[in-house]
């Protein structure tokens, strides 16, 4: 019974909180409308996503999103310092290739967006079998080493959170 | 005061992340390198006048506003998906094959080969 009126309750609660962060005043009507929103809206999309993944440890995300909003700071501020002061003939910019161990569509995703809003690095393209993404780099001297934070800075952590 | 202040500062670092953002595209050589410009640099632009203008809603008016959440929350979903797009066209419209590294699997990248038959992935979800 519980399951088929949240289907997906972690869904159900970021519908809610979007909906208080849209209309922007926490008033009863407003919970009991952003509420009835989060029980309706997954009910009607539920077609969509059938074999959604799990997260195994949901809690693990908030120490991931820290980590990831200090490099984006971080990769604003080093991107910046090579843009103003390093002269055009000395970035040197390079693919990388980073092959994945995460098999979930979902995870991937997070991963590639990850890697796109962090330091010097932008993903580019998925192998079609999905288990190597290429990566290209601003500025690096040291290829493999770039790969390999990627590998044990997120990727491990999204292992661990998808499971 | 110091609100005000803090306000002040918040809108100047965006404003510079945001120029800087700007002049890297046109200071970069090519395409794939001119991508890291708007994905970088404009995040904390953008990210700076958000914070500002929380801060001056939370001080200067005394009410607490979410929308900037929102609008943050919503750029982190879209521009890495733009950029992928962005970077996807110019590989397959101005790369040719042998400007990529190898995969080091069995298959290609996905532009240039076509997935293989029993995809492991499309396994895990049921067709309905």
């Amino acid at each position: 019974m519980l399951k088929r009126v949240f289907p997906h309750p972690l869904l159900s609660l970021t519908l809610l909180l979007v909906w208080l962060m849209l209309v922007n005043k926490v008033t009863p009507g407003n919970i009991l409308l952003g509420g009835f929103l989060g029980i309706v809206v997954p009910i009607l999309t539920s077609p969509y996503w059938p074999g959604r993944p799990r997260l195994k440890r949901p809690f693990m995300t908030v120490p991931y999103v820290l980590l990831v909003i200090w490099d984006i700071i971080v990769a604003n501020i080093q991107v910046a310092l090579i843009i103003l002061f390093k002269p055009r003939s000395k970035i040197h910019s390079k693919w990388v290739v980073v092959p994945l161990d995460l098999t979930s569509p979902e995870a991937i995703t997070v991963l590639a967006g990850t890697i796109t809003m962090t330091p010097g690095t932008v993903s580019a393209l998925l192998s079609s079998d999905g288990t190597s993404l290429l990566v290209h780099c601003l500025h690096t001297d040291d290829p493999d080493g770039v790969r390999d934070e990627i590998k044990t800075r997120y990727e491990a952590r999204l292992k661990e959170i998808f499971g | 005061m110091f609100a005000e202040i803090l306000v002040s500062a918040f809108l100047v670092i965006a404003g510079i992340f945001g120029l800087v953002g700007s002049f890297g595209l046109l200071k970069l050589n090519d395409t794939m390198q001119r991508l890291h410009a708007p994905t970088k640099a404009t995040t904390l632009g953008v990210g700076g006048v958000l914070i500002a203008s929380m801060l001056y809603f939370l001080l200067v008016k005394d009410n607490l506003s979410f929308h900037e959440l929102l609008i943050t929350l919503f750029l982190f979903l879209t521009a890495p998906v733009s950029a992928l797009f962005i970077a996807q066209t110019h590989i397959l419209m101005g790369l040719r094959r042998t400007d990529l590294p190898p995969t080091g699997g069995e298959h290609d990248w996905s532009i240039f080969d076509d997935p293989p038959e029993q995809d492991p992935q499309e396994t895990d979800q049921p067709q309905t």
